[in-house]
This record gives C-alpha cells, sequence and structure tokens, in this order.
C-alpha cells in the first residue's frame, strides 16, 4: 500500500514535480479513535479519497452470541461500544423481552431510563472532550473527564462496575439501587453538571479557533443523511428532528419531557453543539426519572426468565429451583426473529435477534451505528484538508468496539 | 397477544400488509406479521425492484442493515435480511430473500449508497455473492483470510492462530493449538432437546421379560444368614504398611557457595530506639 509519491515531470517546465500522495491515516493514530485505518490519497493536503479499513478489533461476537445462553451474552454488548455500556444492553434486553412477552415493572422501566441517560452524559463526554483536543485544545478535556468521572462512580455505585455493567437483565435490571445513590445524582445534575460542563463550553463554543477547524467542514445535505443511513446526532444535525426515544418509544420514554435539539448547517460544529445540547436533554429526563420513579420491583416477578433474589432462595426449594435452572440451562425464547433498534448516544443501535426455541440465540446480528457514518467519510471529506480529517472523524463519533464487533 | 414488553413501539400501519403485498404482487412469496413486525420474503432475483418500490411508493427511505443467517439445513441455506425505516411514516419492516454459496443476490448499492459496506460484510462473514457490487472485498476480517466465519460449520476457534515470532521478527500465522478443549457444555434439559445417550437409555429399547419376576413369600426375597454373611465379608484387605528403605535421602548439595553472614556487632537486641528522631535532625 506504500505507494508513497508518486513523481511526473510537468509538462511547461520540464522540473519533476509531485501529483499524487498515498499516506496511512492510523491505525495507531490517536486522532482515529482506535484502529481505525485510512488509507489516503491526498493531493497535496487536499484529500481526494479515503479508503477506511475497518475490522482490526473484529472479535467474532456475533459468533460467540450463538454459543452462549440468552444471559451469558449479555456482557458481550458491553465490550461493543465501551464507553456508552448499558445503551448496547439496552437493545438486546428489549429484543428479549420482545420475543417473550415480558413485562418489566415500573420501577425497572424508570432506572432503566435513568441510567441509559446518564450513559448518554458520560459518551457525550468522552466524545466532546476527544473532538475538542483533537482540534486543539486540551483544558476542555480535562474538566469534561472529571464530569466523566463522577459518571463512572455513580455507575459504580449502581452495580459494582465502571464500564462493563451487565446491569440490565432481560425482564428488568440487576439489583435495585440504593436511595443515596439517586439523591446524589439529583445533586449532581443540579449543581455540578452545569457549572463544570458549562464552563468547558464557554471556551469552546464561541472560540474562534474551534469555528475555524468546525464550521462549513463536511457539509451534508439532507437527502445525503437520509440515504447514507445517518442516525442519531449525524442525521438531527442535519436538521432532521428523528430521535428513537420520542417517535419509537420504549420503556418510559414516552412519559419524558424533552427536546430534540436539531442543527442548521449540517457540518462538524453542528454535530458537536446537538451534542452539547443533548446533554442537557439528557439532564432534564434523568431529573423527570428522580421525580417520578415509583417503589417496587425491579424485575419480572415471572420466574421463568428473572431468577429469584437469594433471600428467597434460602427459604424456597421453588426459588432454588428457579435459580439453578436460569444459570445453568438459561431460559428458552420462543422460535421468532424481531429487529430492536434504540437511540443510543451514537445513533440507531439495532439488535435483529433469531430465535429457534431453545436457549441459545441461533442468530445475532448487531447493527453498529458507526458502520454507516464511517462508510460515508469518503464522501464527506473530499475536497477537505487533512487536518479536517481528524475534525469529520471526531464529530462521527466512532468507537471501534462497537463498530467492528 | 396482548402486549406486555416495553420494546420500541412504532407506528403500526392499518393494512399494511394487503397493500404492500398488492404492490409487489409477483415478487412476494410470502407476507407474515410476528410481534408486531411486518416480515416480507420475496424472490432473489427481484430484490432490488422490490425495494425499489418500497423506497419510491412507500416512504421508506432509509436502509438501516443487511443482515445474513445461514440455515444450513435448507437447499438455499442463506437468508440476506434488509431492514428499512420510514422517517416519514415512522414504520419498519423487513424484506428477505434466500441465497446459496453460488446464487448471486442483485446488489442495491444502486438505491443505497451505504448497502455497499454492509453486502462487504454479509459477503465477508457468509460468502453470499452480491452481483453489481464493484467493490465485493472482505471487510472485518484479516487481509488474507480464507473462509467465511459466520457460518454455521466453521469452528468457533477458527483454523489459524497469529503469534508474533522473536525469530522471524515478523507475526506469523499457524494452525490453532488448543492448550485445553474448549469448554462447550450443554446445558439443555435431557428431557428436551438432548441427542446424546445417557447411561441407562439403553433399557428403554430392551426387550419385555416373558416371566417377571416376583417376590410373593419371604424366602423369595434372598434375606437371611446366607446374605447376612456375605454382606459381613470384607470387600478388601486394609492398606499395606509402608516398607521402610533405610536412610532418608541426605539434604541436596547447596548449588552456589554462599559467604557466611557476618556476626551482628550491637549488644543490644532492642531496636525501638534508633527509630526515634535524634535531637539535631528533624
Amino acid at each position: 500500500m506504500s505507494t508513497g509519491l508518486q513523481i511526473e515531470e510537468s509538462p511547461t517546465t520540464g522540473d519533476e514535480t509531485i501529483t499524487n500522495y498515498t499516506i496511512n491515516f492510523g491505525p495507531q493514530h490517536p486522532a482515529a479513535h482506535g484502529v481505525l485505518r485510512m488509507v489516503m490519497e491526498l493531493d497535496g493536503e487536499i484529500i481526494e479519497r479515503i479508503d477506511p479499513h475497518v475490522g482490526l478489533l473484529h472479535r467474532g461476537t456475533e459468533k460467540l452470541i450463538e454459543h452462549k445462553t440468552y444471559l451469558q451474552a449479555l456482557p458481550y454488548f458491553d465490550r461493543l461500544d465501551y464507553c456508552s455500556p448499558l445503551a448496547q444492553e439496552y437493545s438486546y434486553v428489549l429484543a428479549i423481552e420482545k420475543l417473550l412477552n415480558v413485562e418489566v415493572p415500573e420501577r425497572a422501566q424508570y432506572i432503566r431510563v435513568l441510567f441509559a441517560e446518564l450513559t448518554r452524559i458520560c459518551n457525550h463526554m468522552l466524545n466532546i472532550g476527544a473532538h475538542v483536543m483533537d482540534v486543539g485544545a486540551m483544558t476542555p478535556n480535562l474538566w469534561v473527564f472529571e464530569l466523566r468521572e463522577d459518571c463512572m462512580n455513580f455507575f459504580e455505585r449502581m452495580s459494582g462496575a465502571r464500564m462493563h455493567h451487565a446491569y440490565l437483565r432481560p425482564g428488568g435490571v440487576h439489583q435495585d439501587v440504593p436511595e443515596k445513590l439517586l439523591v446524589d445524582i439529583g445533586e449532581w445534575i443540579d449543581t455540578r453538571l452545569p457549572e463544570l460542563f458549562g464552563d468547558a463550553m464557554s471556551l469552546v463554543l464561541d472560540n474562534r479557533i474551534f469555528k475555524q477547524r468546525n464550521v462549513d467542514i463536511a457539509v451534508v445535505s439532507k437527502d445525503d443523511a437520509v440515504a447514507w443511513g445517518f442516525s442519531g446526532p449525524m442525521i438531527r444535525a442535519a436538521g432532521i428532528p428523528w430521535d428513537l426515544r420520542k417517535s419509537q418509544p420504549y420503556d418510559v420514554y414516552d412519559r419524558m419531557e424533552f427536546d430534540i435539539p436539531v442543527g442548521t448547517n449540517s457540518d462538524c460544529y453542528d454535530r458537536f453543539v446537538v451534542r452539547v445540547k443533548e446533554v442537557y436533554e439528557s439532564a432534564k429526563i434523568i431529573k423527570q426519572c428522580l421525580r417520578d420513579m415509583p417503589t417496587g420491583p425491579i424485575a419480572s416477578t415471572d420466574r421463568k426468565v428473572s431468577p429469584p433474589k437469594r433471600a428467597e432462595m434460602k427459604q424456597s426449594m421453588e426459588a432454588l429451583i428457579h435459580h439453578f435452572k436460569l444459570y445453568t440451562e438459561g431460559f428458552h425464547v420462543p422460535a421468532g426473529e424481531v429487529y430492536v433498534a434504540t437511540e443510543s448516544p451514537k445513533g440507531e443501535f439495532g439488535v435483529y435477534l433469531v430465535s429457534d426455541g431453545s436457549n441459545k440465540p441461533y442468530r445475532c446480528k448487531i447493527r453498529p451505528t458507526a458502520f454507516s457514518h464511517l462508510q460515508a467519510m469518503d464522501f464527506m471529506s473530499k475536497g477537505h484538508m487533512l487536518p479536517d480529517a481528524t475534525a469529520i472523524l471526531g464529530a462521527i463519533d466512532v468507537v471501534f468496539g462497537e463498530c467492528d464487533r | 397477544m396482548n402486549v406486555l414488553h416495553s420494546a420500541p413501539r412504532f407506528t403500526r400501519i392499518e393494512g399494511l400488509r394487503d397493500t404492500l403485498s398488492k404492490s409487489l404482487g409477483e415478487h412476494l412469496v410470502d407476507a407474515h406479521e410476528e410481534h408486531g413486525e411486518l416480515l416480507l420474503t420475496v424472490k432473489r432475483a427481484s430484490i432490488e425492484d422490490v425495494l425499489r418500490i418500497l423506497r419510491d411508493d412507500h416512504e421508506y427511505q432509509q436502509l438501516m442493515e443487511i443482515a445474513g443467517v445461514d440455515y444450513p439445513s435448507r437447499a438455499e441455506r442463506f437468508e440476506v435480511v434488509y431492514m428499512l425505516l420510514s422517517l416519514t411514516r415512522n414504520s419498519r419492516i423487513m424484506v428477505k430473500c434466500a441465497a446459496s454459496e453460488d446464487t448471486p443476490v442483485p446488489t442495491v448499492t444502486t438505491l443505497w449508497p451505504n448497502a455497499g459496506w454492509l453486502e462487504r460484510e454479509v459477503f465477508d462473514m457468509y460468502g453470499v455473492l452480491f452481483d453489481g457490487n464493484t467493490d465485493l472485498r472482505r471487510i472485518l476480517t484479516d487481509y488474507g483470510f480464507e473462509g467465511h466465519p459466520f457460518r454455521k460449520d466453521f469452528p468457533l476457534t477458527g483454523y489459524v492462530e497469529l503469534r508474533y515470532s522473536e525469530d522471524e521478527k515478523r507475526v506469523v500465522y499457524e494452525p490453532v493449538e488448543l492448550a485445553q478443549d474448549l469448554r462447550q457444555f450443554d446445558f439443555m434439559s435431557p428431557w428436551e432437546g438432548a441427542d446424546y445417550v445417557l447411561p441407562g437409555d439403553e433399557k428403554a429399547d430392551m426387550p419385555p421379560v416373558d416371566e417377571p419376576k416376583t417376590t410373593e413369600k419371604p424366602s423369595q426375597t434372598g434375606a437371611g444368614k446366607k446374605a447376612d454373611d456375605k454382606a459381613a465379608e470384607k470387600v478388601s484387605a486394609a492398606a499395606p504398611a509402608e516398607k521402610d528403605g533405610g536412610e532418608d535421602a541426605p539434604a541436596p548439595e547447596p548449588t552456589e557457595d554462599q559467604p557466611a553472614r557476618a556476626k551482628r556487632k550491637g549488644k543490644t537486641s532492642r531496636t525501638a530506639k534508633a527509630t526515634e528522631p535524634k535531637k539535631g535532625d528533624r
């Protein structure tokens, strides 16, 4: 692949001139957000063509899932997009619940929505910070990482794990959350988040250099955004108010009041601002969850799907049998196929689940958000300068664990 | 069916199945609804026409995903499933067609530019060919990979593994060698689905006995002195005494010469005082 520079003779002066350059961007480039290799054809510093090579992090997740029971396959989803683990689990458990047609108690639905939104904030903190750093600023990244650290601490108190939670379960969530945690999240949403995040964004949003690097970079028309299969902040920045939480609500999203920020110019700056606004909308949703969350069970009472409490197991033989069967054989899912997509922080994250009636998925196809966005990289960066590629990539918000699966 | 789950709820359009079936006409093989989702099965040759009709006449603007599925028992073993999304009508449908290793599916890159990578992925993972896709390279597997890993007959461990060779100063590929067997537990209940033989299963096929053995008198039970004596018999002797082999083996020779440690100079064995700070230093 290393053609290097091609030297030709200039027709007018007879001197040697450099025509086109082919370079490798990545796979070990800090701005590639992981293991992305892009073969770039450059004319001077202008990008002529980009051929992204993905798959360097391909782990065969979908095949591994076919060899695990439904519950054992769940933790694989945390490891897809490791920046927003709960959002991936969400699609998967909803797909199972759809096949089983199992009812989820109200409190569990609120907890799921609450932490899915906290995940969104956590994910956007990483992306916003990384995007700002990709175009040259350092301080805001350090500040928003403070907030990300706070989110991680909340997740740790929720599930015991900072990143790989395995917290959402078919039929509900794994454990109830402590009351103090909810209080602390509420306080954090009211004080620390708006203060620190507002400070960080005041450095960036009107910053001249930041705007020079992002405004009018990679403009995508509405029609193109639809045709290329864009979703999430990428399609909203193009001015299309499309959000699966609003249009195809799941759990208690239909009870939440929030706005969908949309862009006007559909450039990298709009994509950035859409994410910034989404953080505030997520904060609104979290507050409503905290206000309305009822008490009650946190997982389905259908013992053929969700295991009994440990205390119950010490008393009841029936509970012990259920626990044993669920953690060895697992539950059986009726035959059928569904495609369930949720609004992950990066866009539409879908799971196509085919069941043959046994305790293992027959096929589990994961629809990564980054696939169609990254595919449009070539068409978005044509004619832009080489340093713009990092801004475009930052605005896509790509994580390779999810893209390559 | 009563809907209890809380999965995403998109708009259910009245009579969607009939409208689409009528519109697709002879291209259609089967149309059915399950779990509130519409699944259309169409003929392979007309997949491009079908998707064009759905995109242009029925407002399914976005192609979200193409999934391959392998059913080795079928004559045409692969299924290619297209997930369509309508932004204007807020509806999702799935369209699928069957294919085999040597029957290419017409490409839909003519309709959606993002179909390119999606088709490449199905090709890479299953080996389904897409007629008209000009860039049908592998996408997720390694450079120079052979085979199609998501087929059901491809082993989970794969065939080759790679490591960095210190001798050759490069990455080398070798056949997979597992230090222990891959742990594939079969937790299916033996009453459903298990097709292996458990001890005792052979009795199910034994012919019935002509004269069933019955026990009507106490003497027929076999109890008595004879049985008691038999039960009192020792099954095996006690463990044999260990034979004394004379002297124990001596301690091994030291491998290195170690100089003897110098004797401590101080008289006292109390060291606590030494840890206290002296007057001068802080």
